[in-house]
């Protein structure tokens, strides 16, 4: 009824082959893009900023690094955490050594800088596959989070080994350290969130999309027609790495502030991010920003009924949110196996037909 | 329609009173591998603001109120305490943890909300100079780290040269604070140091403890917390390690760290900065008007063990800094700026301490404006596991403030260069 594409006619190649072809999708997109942009920075307060939305925007960032990787081009990685702390760290070393540069450019380089790193790391998935690459990653994650703990000159030899992000300003506007307004936090997260999301939704439905699906789906049949291993995975492992790394610069020097590799960017992290693209669905762009949601604002909601409504005492709270959002996870994929996205899908498809179902 | 409105004005009479109250957030944790340790100190902190209310109606009567916020420990949770209790007029925040106070510590005095890291966070915090509305006194780690070399002067006649210590930290902010203190003081000492890491949550520590059993240290310190003390100690027993050699600092220095281990952990030492036990009248009046009441946090099993003790300090002396507020402003429900100016001008005294009911509980000292740290005195706890408590077996004294005082001030003095600040107190 409300959701159908009669009489809506592409008349042109370019019509026909957008991001969104159904009209009432393209609307809904662009009203999204209005609220986010236009409405919510002018009422959001440092609470919905601090705790919500940032932690939000900046996961589904590394949610849709990953899922280039693991989504698109079927390489399993498990070096998520690590790969963050890459950007993170130079993002620090970048804002300290060269104060006077726009902390935009910082944040692009430290996407760069993790690009590389995660390409030298993905070297091995040209030689072996699955669950063997997973173990490679992993040892990437010890190895990298190893490395920021050991070596003093990425702290700058502070004495807890902690990081800190000095104040940045773009255009005027802080938008790290503690005086930061709670839009300008949020803006600039959402700026690099909708670079990500436009890049990587029209990268993955290019020729270089196809080429890691084709990998992901047999890679011995996709170098039979043609498609290159080497330069497919490594694009995947290169590009997954910008987007991981822009966010784990993010994390750091806008979310958090002050960052201690082991405790921000350990294991945990990596499986989290995992869990969110595998919950919101693989290969999936919409997917990236439904787990990212799902496994950031569920916990956060649970904790505010539990105890701000509820007036629960916080412990047992704390361990009713483990169990709720772990069953919740497991009903979700019992009920869908492919993810939020899949769910969302199969509602598109039934809304194209209701109420006049088959 | 008119008895709806008196109704609702009366109401709204009700409400108001209850709006006066001095909010305490607890950002705290119960779960995770860290409870062990987050329990007693949350557990403390709350019974000692229900004993005020209880006993006293408050604080110049005004009443207190405890804001629990479980971080997990985490960082990230932390923030999100901080963002959702800092709005509810939070007076002072204790956060228990060093990844949350680094992260705080901008926020806080952004916002102008004191912050309390009582032996923990970040030390140089103690200069005032730098760290406008930062508080660790009455103890910090490297006064912690002084202290336990200290200790083993005193074992020692004064002379330690070309002893092998070890020290077992936990991999995190946390356990690398005191690390260049111990090596300021290996030099001054000559003793050798060597560094053991253990990575979070400290389950794991077979090699490091294989590699003590082959290198036969003369004595091992501990910077450890949350499940780490208790399977340090355990590991530390199983190798026969002489437990009277083994020293660790005040958050290794718990009932849950030492009893898991059962007669091994027995002659275990731990350096304190407040009193340990039971036995002081303050926790009489705690019996009759909070835990027969029942209203003591959490299980209530925990009373007068060494961390619930260092909460429940806490607390007296986040109370003492409320009434030192109330005396500067005159003013009894009081915001959190004048809560940062009764803390600057926070002075403990024995002849206070002995009107709480805490007669030689803690230090007596006085905090100024330069000064956040206090004088970072401390003394040194057995562990008896026969009768299972904790004894003092030395005196409270100082440390060593010639080596940590020029650390103190370098590493303040890279802080205000890093945020390009001004020092106050000029």
């Amino acid at each position: 009824m409300f959701y159908r594409e009669s009489g809506d006619f592409s008349e042109t190649y370019p019509a026909d082959s957008q991001t969104f072809p159904i009209k009432f999708d393209r609307y809904r997109y662009y009203a999204v893009l209005v609220v986010a942009f236009l409405i919510i920075p002018f009422i959001v307060n440092d609470y919905w900023a601090n705790a919500i939305l940032v932690p939000f925007l900046i996961y589904a960032i590394a949610a849709i690094g990953l899922n280039i990787l693991v989504g698109y081009c079927g390489q399993v990685s498990l070096g998520t955490g690590g790969f963050m702390a890459v950007g993170a760290y130079a993002c620090y070393k970048l804002m300290t050594a060269f104060p006077d540069v726009s902390i935009m450019f910082h944040i692009f380089i430290s996407g760069g800088i993790t690009a590389a790193v995660v390409t030298l790391f993905g070297l091995p998935s040209l030689r072996i596959k699955g669950f063997y690459l997973a173990v490679a990653t992993l040892a990437a994650q010890f190895f990298l989070v190893w490395l920021f703990n050991r070596v003093a000159w990425f702290y700058n030899y502070s004495a807890s080994g902690q990081i800190n992000a000095p104040d940045r300003a773009v255009f005027g506007h802080l938008v790290t350290g503690p005086n930061t307004d709670a839009w300008a936090k949020y803006m600039i997260c959402l700026v690099f969130l909708t670079f990500a999301g436009i890049v990587a939704r029209n990268l993955t439905r290019g020729s270089l999309g196809r080429k890691w699906s084709a990998i992901r789906d047999m890679d011995i049949a996709a170098e039979i027609i043609g498609v290159n291993p080497l330069s497919a995975k490594l694009s995947a492992f290169a590009i997954s790495g910008f987007f991981i790394g822009i966010s784990g610069a993010l994390f750091f020097s806008v979310y958090l502030g002050a960052v201690e590799v082991g405790e921000a960017f350990g294991i945990q992290k990596s499986f989290l991010v995992l869990f969110m693209i595998i919950i919101g669905g693989l290969g999936s762009v919409f997917g990236s920003f439904a787990g990212a949601a799902f496994m950031v604002l569920l916990p956060v909601l649970l904790k505010n009924v539990l105890v701000g409504g509820l007036g629960w005492d916080t412990a047992l709270a704390a361990h009713l949110e483990f169990i709720i959002v772990g069953a919740l996870i497991i009903v979700f994929l019992i009920a869908e196996p492919h993810g939020l996205a899949q769910l969302w899908r199969v509602a598109k498809e039934k809304l194209r037909l209701w109420p006049f179902p088959h | 329609m008119k008895r709806l409105a008196t109704v609702t004005v009366a109401a709204v009479m009700a409400a108001a009173p209850v709006m006066a109250d001095l909010v305490f957030p607890s950002l705290s944790y119960r779960t995770g591998a860290y409870a062990a340790g987050g329990i007693p100190f949350a557990d403390g902190y709350a019974d000692y603001m229900t004993l005020l209310n209880e006993r006293d109606g408050g604080i110049g009567g005004v009443m207190t109120r405890i804001l629990e916020c479980e971080t997990g420990y985490n960082t990230e949770k932390g923030v999100e305490c901080y963002e959702a209790t800092k709005g509810e007029g939070s007076l002072v925040y204790q956060p228990l943890s060093t990844g949350i106070t680094y992260q705080l510590i901008p926020k806080v005095t952004a916002d102008n909300i004191p912050m309390h890291t009582m032996g923990y966070g970040r030390t140089s915090a103690a200069n005032g100079k730098v760290f406008s509305n930062v508080f660790n006194y009455p103890a910090n780690y490297w006064n912690g780290a002084s202290l336990v070399v200290n200790h083993l002067l005193d074992l020692n006649g004064g002379d330690i040269k070309g002893k092998k210590v070890h020290l077992v930290y936990h991999n995190s902010g946390y356990g690398k604070e005191p690390i260049r203190t111990f090596e300021e003081l290996a030099k001054k000492h000559g003793f050798e140091l060597t560094l053991l890491a253990v990575d979070h949550p400290g389950q794991e520590q077979k090699s490091q403890w294989l590699q003590i059993r082959r290198e036969r240290p003369d004595y091992v310190t501990m910077w450890g917390w949350g499940v780490m003390n208790a399977v340090a100690i355990q590991e530390a027993a199983n190798i026969k390690f002489p437990m009277e050699n083994f020293i660790g600092v005040w958050w290794s220095g718990s009932e849950n760290a030492v009893l898991p281990a059962g007669d091994g952990a027995h002659g275990y030492k731990a350096i304190t900065f407040h009193n340990v036990g039971s036995d002081f009248p303050v926790f009489g009046d705690l019996a009759k008007y909070v835990v027969d009441a029942g209203k003591a946090a959490g299980a209530g099993d925990q009373i007068g063990t060494a961390i619930y003790n260092r909460g429940f300090y806490a607390a007296m002396l986040a109370a003492e800094a409320v009434k030192n507020a109330q005396k500067i402003h005159g003013v009894a429900d009081i915001t959190p700026a004048m809560m940062r100016d009764g803390m600057e001008a926070l002075e403990i005294t024995e002849a206070v301490m002995t009107d709480l009911g805490m007669p030689n509980f803690g230090p007596s000292f006085k905090v100024t404006c330069e000064n956040h740290g206090g004088p970072g005195t401390g003394a040194v706890a057995q562990w008896d596991a026969t009768n299972k408590k904790w004894s003092l077996i030395s005196d409270f004294s100082g440390s060593d403030m010639s080596v940590i005082q020029p650390l103190i001030d370098a590493d303040s003095a890279a802080y205000a260069a890093e945020n390009s600040m001004e020092t106050r107190c000029n």
